[in-house]
């Protein structure tokens, strides 16, 4: 049983890696955004986020450094947003219903869209965080026991939003669809620490930002690469994307072992 | 009629010939909406089995259930596919089971040759053998030249053929076609028959759907019309064509003047103006043609032209799918003649068969 789940799922993620070779426009184009918004804010906004930040004055350097964590992450939540919009489109396409009528695992299907999309997000955040390297990010002390830990982070954060996503795209109708439904993974890291501190928020908008996955996730990234205080945001970060991951599983699966219309 | 037909059962040895498919009481609705109402099927071994029906009959429904796709309602009685109950062990019937459905379940992103491998390896074949198999089966369906390009690039023919070729690939050694030729050009449509005739030739047993009564005519050993979620008829081509009366001699005349002399005197017909040529409803038999020539000789009509033909699965399925769905008693046949008058004439000018009728007939 386990040995089929794990070749037919094999089978199903060599798939999508071919889809994702053969037409990487989807997963280019996601890759903009967190590009754009990286040197958007470091060399327009940058000087005036860093004083405002820092108190002190401009440091740019600094911004850089405080705000690279918050993109890698939320260049996840923007490869996601592709994942729904291929599963989507792929439940369109009639080799489903074959998928259906075989005797392979069932959830072989969406195992093989999981671990593709992982392999792609983390594959993306290697991506953006060249960029950023490009432009003068350095980590400061990080053991490689902590670059370890960071890129256990990503993978399980990635793996928590990706079967969220996997659902999103299931009840989706259309790749439209899709695509807005999954809108929050890309929202909720601007509505994060990932560009500002959550102290220098209004008051009342603090506990959006603090009551969220991205932001534990964040500062544990941050205290991974650049040492700074890491708190109880670790295990918060674990306990989200576990939930996520379970929640995200549970409903897609249910999802897909529904009757097609 | 099915509806008497001994219980079904799928088990080997149960019946005189194993059943492949066998189901009763099969029902499915979609909230108040009855698209099955309890069919009955029981469909032997290594034959091929024709589900004829129009658009909406339930022939996707049908087939939907019976490859697992979607779960039959409560009520319906027991169902088994290649000896397994469908409800106990689904995945055993999946095994078993080749399903090409109507529209091509085919992965347009990837190559005709990457389709056939992604078989090959859900059917957890060896790797050479898998290529051995996916490399016989593109060449078998004229797809070696197509191989290497994306399935989206394919035409509807290719697509169906390399849809066919993927369903092959384990095995299978019950298919399901869920209206194969729909869309495909004529010479398209009769390579299909040839390769659903090459799958009975190897011991498959074929479950196909199909709007055109031609395919089920040339195709199935059984026949059984769906009609409204019900099986209206069942049985070969040749017993469908014995319940309906749709025969009819065909009178052609070179003269007008004896066209319209004999479209005074006959009392029943439908005529074409311009081929100068009347359908006379006939079962064929002797003795109705002698009443029929004895009429002429009597008024000394003399057709140029007298033909004589046999029912064929239009008018069973016009008969049978035509709002009523009771098989239609013999008396039925000049209101049967009209109402298919009204259909055409607004529609067919072209139709070189359109039927007219005589005003009462009309008006009635």
């Amino acid at each position: 049983m386990t040995a089929l789940a794990v070749r037919d799922s094999a089978t199903m993620l060599r798939r999508n890696l071919l889809h994702a070779r053969r037409y990487p426009s989807l997963t280019l184009n996601l890759l903009l955004t967190p590009i754009m918004l990286l040197l958007l804010f470091v060399y327009l906004f940058g000087d005036v986020m860093s004083a405002g930040i820092g108190g002190g004055g401009p440091d740019r350097a600094e911004y850089i450094a405080y705000i690279v964590p918050g993109i890698l992450l939320m260049t996840i939540g923007g490869t996601v947003v592709g994942t729904a919009v291929s599963v989507s489109n792929d439940m369109t396409e009639g080799i489903i219903a074959r998928f259906r009528t075989m005797a392979i695992h069932r959830g072989s299907v969406l195992i093989g869209h999981v671990v593709g999309s992982v392999l792609q997000a983390i594959l993306s955040v290697v991506l953006v965080g060249a960029v950023g390297v490009a432009i003068g990010f350095r980590s400061t002390d990080a053991t490689p026991l902590e670059w370890l830990a960071a890129l256990g982070l990503l993978v399980l954060f990635a793996t928590a939003l990706t079967w969220i996503a996997v659902g999103m795209g299931l009840i989706s109708p259309n790749a439209e669809a899709a695509s807005n439904n999954a809108l929050p993974m890309i929202l909720l890291p601007l509505l994060s620490s990932a560009f500002i501190p959550i102290g220098t928020m209004p008051g009342w908008f603090q506990p959006v930002a603090e009551y969220q996955p991205f932001t534990p996730a964040i500062e544990t990234l941050r205290g991974l690469l650049l040492g700074t205080e890491i708190g109880h945001n670790g295990w918060l970060t674990v306990a989200w994307s576990v939930g996520l991951a379970v929640l995200g599983y549970l409903w897609s699966t249910a999802r897909f072992n529904r009757d097609p219309k | 009629m099915p509806s008497s037909a001994p219980p079904a059962n799928g088990r080997p040895g149960a019946g005189r010939a194993p059943l492949a498919i066998s189901a009763t009481a099969l029902r499915k609705s979609y909230g108040d909406k009855r698209v099955l109402d309890g069919i009955d099927l029981r469909i032997p071994a290594g034959t091929v089995f024709a589900l004829l029906g129009p658009n909406g009959a339930g022939k996707t429904t049908a087939v939907q259930i019976l490859s697992t796709l979607i779960a039959a309602d409560p009520g319906s009685g027991p169902v088994h596919v290649g000896g397994h109950d469908l409800a106990v062990d689904p995945q055993a019937v999946r095994a078993a089971i080749g399903v090409t459905g109507q529209f091509s379940a085919v992965d347009q992103l990837i190559t005709g040759e990457e389709n056939m491998l992604l078989m090959a390896d859900l059917h957890h074949l060896p790797r050479r053998e898998g290529r051995r198999v996916a490399a016989g089966l593109l060449r078998r369906f004229d797809l070696v030249e197509a191989a290497k390009k994306p399935a989206a690039t394919y035409s509807g023919g290719m697509r169906r053929r390399l849809d066919i070729a993927m369903t092959l690939v384990g095995d299978p050694r019950i298919i399901f076609l869920d209206e194969p030729t729909t869309g495909l050009d004529p010479r398209s449509r009769h390579a299909m028959w040839g390769i659903i005739r090459e799958l009975v030739a190897d011991g498959v047993t074929v479950f196909l759907t199909t709007q055109y009564l031609d395919e089920a005519d040339e195709l199935a050993d059984r026949i059984a019309v769906l009609s409204d979620g019900r099986i209206a008829a069942e049985g070969s081509a040749d017993e469908l064509k014995r319940i309906v009366p749709g025969g009819h001699v065909r009178l052609r005349f070179a003269d007008p003047a004896a066209y319209r002399h004999a479209a005074d005197a006959l009392r029943e017909y439908s005529g074409h103006v311009e081929s100068l040529s009347l359908q006379v409803p006939s079962d064929g038999s002797q003795r109705e043609l002698r009443s029929l020539l004895d009429q002429l000789d009597a008024l000394g009509i003399q057709a140029d032209e007298l033909t004589v033909h046999t029912p064929d699965l239009d008018d069973v399925f016009f008969a049978l799918t035509g709002g009523d769905t009771r098989v239609p008693a013999q008396t039925d046949r000049t209101a049967r003649t009209t109402d298919r008058t009204a259909r055409t004439d607004q529609t067919a000018r072209t139709d070189q068969t359109a039927r007219t009728v005589k005003p009462e007939e009309t008006l009635r």
